[in-house]
């Protein structure tokens, strides 16, 4: 089995993309709600992983 | 009867209906909703499905076996294995063609295991929205 190497950015990005999809499918109804709703928890989860990152870096001094 | 009591026997007495859809669901990631005609949603899922599993699986993440003891314990490895399970036909066929992984310490197996694992949760996501759509409560 070969082995895939990816930064923590990286990581984090690609599990936030594929959940914001799915969450945005599975909990609106109509196209436009879901693709609003899928990029609302795309953000969020980015301004959570930055934020999160300069805390971390922050409080680590 | 109470309400709930009237909705559960509602929802049991149509499992003809819903539980194909749901079993697909579960089989194949997405097949839920190819099978009712909503193609772009099963594509979808079916996508961000396989590409959280397959990246689990190339970053060598560990795939819970059933596993009891202290409290802690259980809740991960049985959580974790009914999480996998939910993954249907990838994990499977992994589990057929001999995946097995060992749980090392190391980020890039963290990580791939938190793919695994999340992989079948979205799949579980996916499985209650075709149950929604089969039982009209969505469109």
């Amino acid at each position: 089995m070969p082995k895939m190497g990816l930064s923590h950015l990286e990581t984090s990005l690609l599990m936030a993309l594929v959940i914001s999809v799915v969450l945005g499918i599975t909990t609106k109804k109509t196209e436009s709600e879901q693709l609003r709703y899928g990029l609302k928890c795309l953000g969020y989860f980015v301004g959570t992983v930055f934020g999160l990152g300069w805390l971390m870096y922050l409080g680590h001094g | 009867m109470t309400e709930t009591a009237k909705r559960i026997w509602s929802v049991l007495s149509t499992a003809g209906k819903w539980g194909p859809v749901v079993a697909l669901a579960w089989i194949i990631p997405g097949g839920g909703h190819f099978w009712m005609g909503k193609r772009l949603r099963g594509a979808l899922l079916f996508a961000c499905v396989m590409i959280s599993f397959l990246v689990g699986m190339l970053m060598h993440g560990y795939l819970f076996e059933w596993q009891t003891g202290d409290l802690f314990t259980t809740i991960i490895y049985c959580g974790g294995y009914i999480a996998n399970l939910a993954n249907g036909i990838p994990y499977l066929f992994a589990r057929w063609l001999g995946y097995s992984e060992p749980d090392v310490a190391g980020h890039m197996v963290d990580y791939g295991t938190k793919f695994l694992v999340c992989a079948g949760l979205m799949n579980i996501l996916a499985m209650v929205d075709a149950f929604e759509i089969a039982t009209g409560e969505k469109d």
